[in-house]
């Protein structure tokens, strides 16, 4: 079978660049006639923390739902650890935890039967005891046996974190995990994303909240109509001037910002 | 033995829900008794070919209420976007196929001993004499029904027009199940045993287990995006 372009037949990885946790080259992804990605190039080493501005409709969602395997690339390489994500992915599926404004959880569940749900599905041991730890981590465990549909967003949200980590996934994605969250939820998840960001995970946060972003990360980068158009470690940029950046690459629409 | 243990468990948790909140199978009832009630208020009284017609009655009762079912089966793998959670699982597309079926076939089949109850009550069925041959009817046409349902009410959920969409792509196929559930159960009603209508059996059996296979490879190719 011919390797994709760009991709060296040997070690299998991408020409000149050096081993990266998430690598992605000349993605493009098509609903339809529309293209959602563009041709979108992304390096993530190992361990870091990357937050994705973008405004409405840049197909931040659409990133990383290719990158957790819940959509097929279109055209393009997607490497997550050195695997194609369509090559081994029920394998990869274990190592990847997300967390979206969309719960996955079963409303008429209670919180330790969603988990037990998931748990079972993960095949993990144990089982009883890594879903007390969480809901103690996530704050519910005195509200364990009510059921989802009498949480609050926050506490479903909350909940939805527990249900990411039962497996204790190495790479996260966070798609707009703020979404629909009070100012106390917030700061509980703010505080569970950086128990989570210790150097042995890969995280990568997709938000439009600038403050937000850009507390917690190591690096940024900007989407604009489906494609990175900017991206920097966060050591290296002004807070202040990233967000004249930020607008500048939004109402620019497309190239990119050096 | 892991793959048991998903795929009891994605069937248990479908019925655990559905135990809690008591929606899909209430309506499948109710629906089912309104279809006996009707047909009863339409047919005449002592009609002489009352053998002729009680099949269909049953038989139209038992598939428009299990499409009730179908249509609500993965209405709740939508809700908080739950169908991508269980997607994003190390899990075979299969193992969540034959989960999904399992509680649906379980649905189906408490639906048609409940209908059959209400049916009987009002078509002087004799329970005791042919309730045991009926049940093995209903269960091969619970299956079959199931089988295919599961894998176009995976298909449909995702539509607006979903419960319309579903009947149509639906009853085509299922017509040698309902030619097959009917034959069989009237020459049951008859008063002859199940061997008299082991063709009709057969059919229904061959249905079962080439409309489950196909179904099984398939959902994959349905789910994936």
């Amino acid at each position: 079978m011919t390797p994709a372009p760009g991709i060296d037949e040997v070690s299998g990885r991408i020409r000149g660049t050096d081993p990266a946790e998430i690598e992605v080259k000349g993605l493009w992804k098509y609903f339809g006639h529309f293209p959602a990605l563009r041709g979108l190039d992304l390096r993530l080493g190992a361990g870091r923390f990357l937050t994705v501005f973008g405004p409405n409709g840049a197909g931040k969602t659409t990133l990383i739902r290719v990158l957790s395997t819940q959509l097929i690339p279109s055209e393009g390489c997607v490497r997550i650890g050195s695997v194609d994500v369509d090559t081994d992915t029920t394998a990869l599926r274990r190592r990847i935890g997300v967390i979206s404004h969309n719960t996955f959880l079963y409303s008429n569940l209670s919180a330790v039967e969603n988990l037990r749900f998931y748990g079972r599905m993960y095949g993990l041991e144990d089982l009883d005891t890594r879903i007390g730890d969480l809901l103690v981590q996530v704050g519910l465990k005195d509200r364990q046996e009510d059921l989802v549909a009498a949480y609050s967003r926050g506490m479903q949200q909350r909940l939805s974190i527990a249900r990411a980590l039962l497996h204790d996934p190495d790479i996260m994605f966070l798609d707009e995990p703020y979404t629909g969250l009070d100012q106390h939820a917030s700061r509980m998840l703010r505080e569970v994303l950086d128990t989570l960001h210790t150097g042995e995970r890969t995280l990568m946060l997709t938000t439009h909240n600038l403050q937000q972003g850009l507390e917690m990360c190591d690096e940024v980068a900007i989407q604009v109509d489906g494609r990175l158009v900017y991206q920097e470690e966060v050591s290296r940029i002004d807070q202040a001037e990233f967000r004249n950046t930020y607008f500048e690459c939004v109402g620019k629409g497309g190239g990119w910002v050096s | 033995m892991g793959f048991l243990t998903r795929i009891w468990a994605i069937a248990w948790k479908d019925i655990l829900a559905e135990l809690r909140a008591r929606e899909m199978v209430l309506s499948m009832f109710l629906f089912g008794f309104l279809v006996i009630l009707i047909f009863n208020f339409g047919i005449e009284p002592g009609l002489r070919e009352m053998n002729l017609v009680r099949p269909g009655v049953f038989w139209s009762a038992f598939i428009f209420a299990g499409m009730l079912g179908l249509n609500r089966s993965f209405a709740g793998e939508k809700e908080n976007d739950c169908l991508q959670g269980l997607l994003l699982c190390p899990v075979d597309r299969a193992e969540i196929y034959v989960g999904k079926f399992l509680a649906n076939c379980v649905f189906t089949i408490v639906m048609g001993f409940f209908v059959f109850i209400f049916f009987a009550a009002l078509y002087n069925v004799d329970v005791l004499a042919v309730g045991f041959p009926l049940a093995v009817i209903v269960v091969l046409a619970a299956v079959g029904f199931s089988s295919v349902g599961t894998l176009f009410a995976a298909v449909s959920v995702g539509l607006k027009a979903r419960d319309v969409l579903l009947a149509i792509l639906l009853f085509p196929v299922m017509v040698p199940v309902i030619l097959a559930a009917a034959k069989s159960s009237g020459v049951v009603l008859d008063g002859s045993g199940l061997g008299s209508a082991g063709l009709w059996l057969g059919l229904l059996l061959v249905y079962d287990v080439v409309f489950f296979s196909i179904s099984v490879v398939t959902f994959e190719y349905v789910v994936e995006e």
